[in-house]
């Protein structure tokens, strides 16, 4: 007879078949037997944060810095409540991350116990699975099962609640090797007919784009459609999720689309006679007005997610499937496309309208982060929050690979750079992170820099500081006539003197001679985290921009 | 807007029924009725669910339900040719010496007179759902005192 583990011993041992070595998270009461076991497994680090949110967002950067699912722990009541906004950012933007939570016991759930919430009702919309364990011996086959669904497929955040007297319990444990699911079946290789009805519209196009998004990158199929659109010459746009999905520096890329894209890309969207889209999935932000989206373009449309396709476009050619697969289904047989004269066109228009700032004395933000882009040889990690600093990335960094930009593009969760970043760092030791961020969004998880000064996590912050909550001060400026409503962050906070007392380190930069220098030494730390707080002015804002609603000719320019 | 039934084989778990009513919900489609029963797997469930949209929002529907961890099978029984059946127990009031013209009424229709109240009689019709409506309306004028449909079940023909 096989040896019998306690339901903690077997998480532990599931988790370390599943390859994972870092458990994100803060213990609590019911927790405390998975804990008690963790004392003694030497193979598995626990990354103790001071926010469950921060544990959730810490899996997720890991998850999107290494390409493998990772996992956060929180105990029961409010340390779940806490996973839920790190949950819902993993779900949409498709991360595989595995979530534990503890549980009440077993004869106490629906009693509303100290410290009871009914998680998986909670987290049901935004996890692409979750399970309630009642039973020790169910267990290793959830967990088993729990790290399929999260990884393959399109890929998302799972949820498994384990109530502290399964944890206490003990069973044999076997761990299945194989695992089918008979309601669970991703379609990998898209159908050879309608490829064949895409590579025709493609060889009949004559102004054709590809408008890549983030599946490019979670399919890690961004060698393929680098390789296609150079065989076929065929223009690239990529979203922010698809950002490094095709090298920045290609003559063929147009950068990013909708409310704060370039204005090539956009005019190229208005102009197009086919739509390309790779696993993007024509999200509000990029079709602006949908009724005046791409007049004239057919669409075909490549995705895992069925349900992505003709939800919120019309499409001529629907191929589910994985992008990987897709692509090099495709490129099989792919046509060379006749653009030149639609390559010279964008080419003019790139000309005409670059993406552009005031070149003078102050202290811009574009600025800096040209000289992030510029010092780490584009070679470096960069995590950001939410707003403008976020667009600025977007705009001014020039993404050459995949994996190297983390940021929340679907549920926009300001807070969720800085412990993304570093979850990134310790995926990724070999790399330079930076999170890139707003003073807003980095006082929402400050608190995570006694965490980095613990672990010896030499992560980089800059903050694009400009004592307000920058985007939504913007649309004030712009549409509500200047009504700072809400907006201003007062007093202005000290960064540095803030990082100094966490035990990280940190310096303060107000003009732009000194943004190589703090940048240099920034890069030169190597045990705790640094923290720059960059000046900027609060007029500073992001354009090109399509007023929300508007249709992407409407752009405003904002140059001066 | 279309009328769809469809009907889901689902693993036999709970929350999955949650999950159903969560996704209608959470996207603002509509479910005009929903009937969830055991099947002859005791692993396996069967819901029946009609809702009404436009082509788009079916399309959704149908796509969304299929990616639900947990069900296993979803049918658009309106694609071909299905059978449907819903039951109804009215109790109407038969106060006002209209009993035999309401028994003839049910006659016509194939109910069936169940219980014999002072006040009033209680009807059971197992019909299309179509015809449950239009039983319905022709009895609301003697007074409807309480009003039970299962909701449609349905099967294909094939």
């Amino acid at each position: 007879m096989k040896k019998k583990l306690t339901g903690a011993q077997i998480v532990l041992e599931a988790l370390k078949k599943e390859g994972i070595q870092h458990i994100f998270g803060i213990p609590g009461g019911v927790l405390i037997p998975l804990m008690d076991a963790l004392y003694d497994e030497p193979e598995i680090k626990f990354m103790l944060t001071r926010h469950e949110q921060a544990a959730a967002h810490m899996a997720d950067g890991f998850a999107r810095a290494t390409g493998r699912p990772a996992v956060c722990l929180a105990t029961s009541g409010p340390g779940a409540t806490n996973l839920v906004t790190g949950i819902a950012t993993a779900h949409m933007d498709s991360i595989p991350m595995v979530a534990i939570t503890g549980q009440v016991a077993t004869s106490l759930i629906g009693n509303d116990a100290f410290q009871e919430v009914d998680i998986t009702g909670i987290t049901r919309p935004i996890t692409k699975n979750n399970y309630l364990v009642k039973d020790v011996r169910e267990l290793a086959q959830v967990f088993r099962e729990a790290f399929y669904v999260a990884a393959s497929g399109r890929p998302g955040p799972v949820l498994i609640d384990i109530p502290v007297d399964v944890q206490k319990a003990s069973a044999e444990f076997d761990y299945p090797k194989e695992i089918e699911l008979r309601s669970y079946k991703p379609k990998y290789e898209g159908h050879p007919i309608q490829i064949k009805k895409a590579l025709e519209l493609i060889a009949h196009s004559s102004r054709p784009i590809i408008y890549a998004g983030g599946g490019v990158v979670r399919s890690r199929a961004s060698a393929e459609l680098t390789e296609f659109a150079r065989m076929t010459g065929i223009p690239v746009i990529l979203t922010l999720m698809g950002l490094g999905g095709f090298p920045a520096g290609d003559e063929l890329f147009c950068g990013m689309p909708g409310m704060h894209g370039t204005v090539y890309a956009n005019h190229s969207l208005m102009e197009t006679d086919l739509i390309i889209a790779v696993g993007a999935r024509f999200d509000d932000r990029v079709t602006g007005k949908v009724d005046t989206f791409a007049p004239h373009a057919r669409i075909i449309h490549i995705d895992i997610d069925s349900s992505s396709i003709g939800k919120n476009v019309r499409v001529d050619v629907p191929i589910v499937g994985d992008i990987k697969h897709v692509m090099r289904q495709m490129l099989l047989e792919a046509p060379k496309a006749s653009c030149a004269p639609w390559r010279e066109r964008i080419a003019e228009w790139k000309r005409k309208y670059p993406l552009e700032y005031k070149r003078d004395d102050k202290l811009h933000p574009q600025f800096i982060i040209e000289e992030i882009n510029r010092l780490t040889g584009g070679e470096a990690i960069i995590a950001t929050e939410v707003g403008q600093h976020q667009m600025w990335v977007a705009q001014f960094y020039r993404f050459k690979e995949p994996d190297l930009l983390i940021t929340s593009g679907g549920l926009g969760t300001m807070g969720f750079g800085f412990p993304a970043a570093i979850g990134a760092q310790i995926g990724r030791p070999d790399k330079v992170v930076f999170d890139i961020a707003g003073d807003g969004s980095f006082q929402m998880n400050i608190q995570e820099l006694t965490t980095a000064v613990e672990n010896r996590i030499p992560v980089k912050v800059a903050v694009l500081n400009n004592c307000h909550l920058g985007m939504v001060r913007q649309w004030q400026e712009l549409f509500y006539n200047k009504r700072y409503s809400g907006t201003f962050l007062s007093p202005c906070t000290d960064f540095a003197a803030i990082a100094g007392a966490f035990g990280a380190r940190g310096c303060r930069v107000s003009r732009p001679e000194e943004v190589a220098p703090a940048l240099e030494a920034s890069l030169k730390e190597k045990e705790v985290p640094f923290v720059i707080d960059f000046r900027i002015e609060p007029d500073e804002k992001v354009f090109p921009m399509v007023p929300a609603g508007a249709s992407l000719d409407e752009m405003l320019s904002g140059i001066s | 807007m279309e009328e769809r039934v469809i009907s889901l084989t689902v693993e036999n778990r709970f929350g999955l029924l949650a999950k159903v009513a969560g996704l209608f919900s959470a996207r603002g489609y509509n479910i005009n009725s929903l009937v969830v029963a055991p099947t002859e797997d005791p692993e396996i469930s069967r819901m029946v669910l009609t809702t009404s949209g436009d082509q788009r929002i079916i399309e959704q529907i149908i796509k969304q339900l299929n990616k639900v961890i947990g069900i296993i099978k979803v049918t658009d029984l309106c694609e071909n040719d299905y059978l449907e059946r819903e039951l109804l127990l009215v109790k109407v009031n038969v106060a006002n010496q209209k009993r035999t013209e309401i028994i003839e009424l049910a006659e016509l229709f194939k109910a069936r007179i169940i219980d014999v109240a002072r006040k009033f009689l209680t009807i059971e019709l197992v019909s299309e759902t179509r015809k449950v409506d239009g039983f319905l309306e022709l009895l609301k004028p003697y007074g409807l005192k309480e009003v039970l449909r299962t909701g449609t079940v349905a099967v294909s023909r094939e």
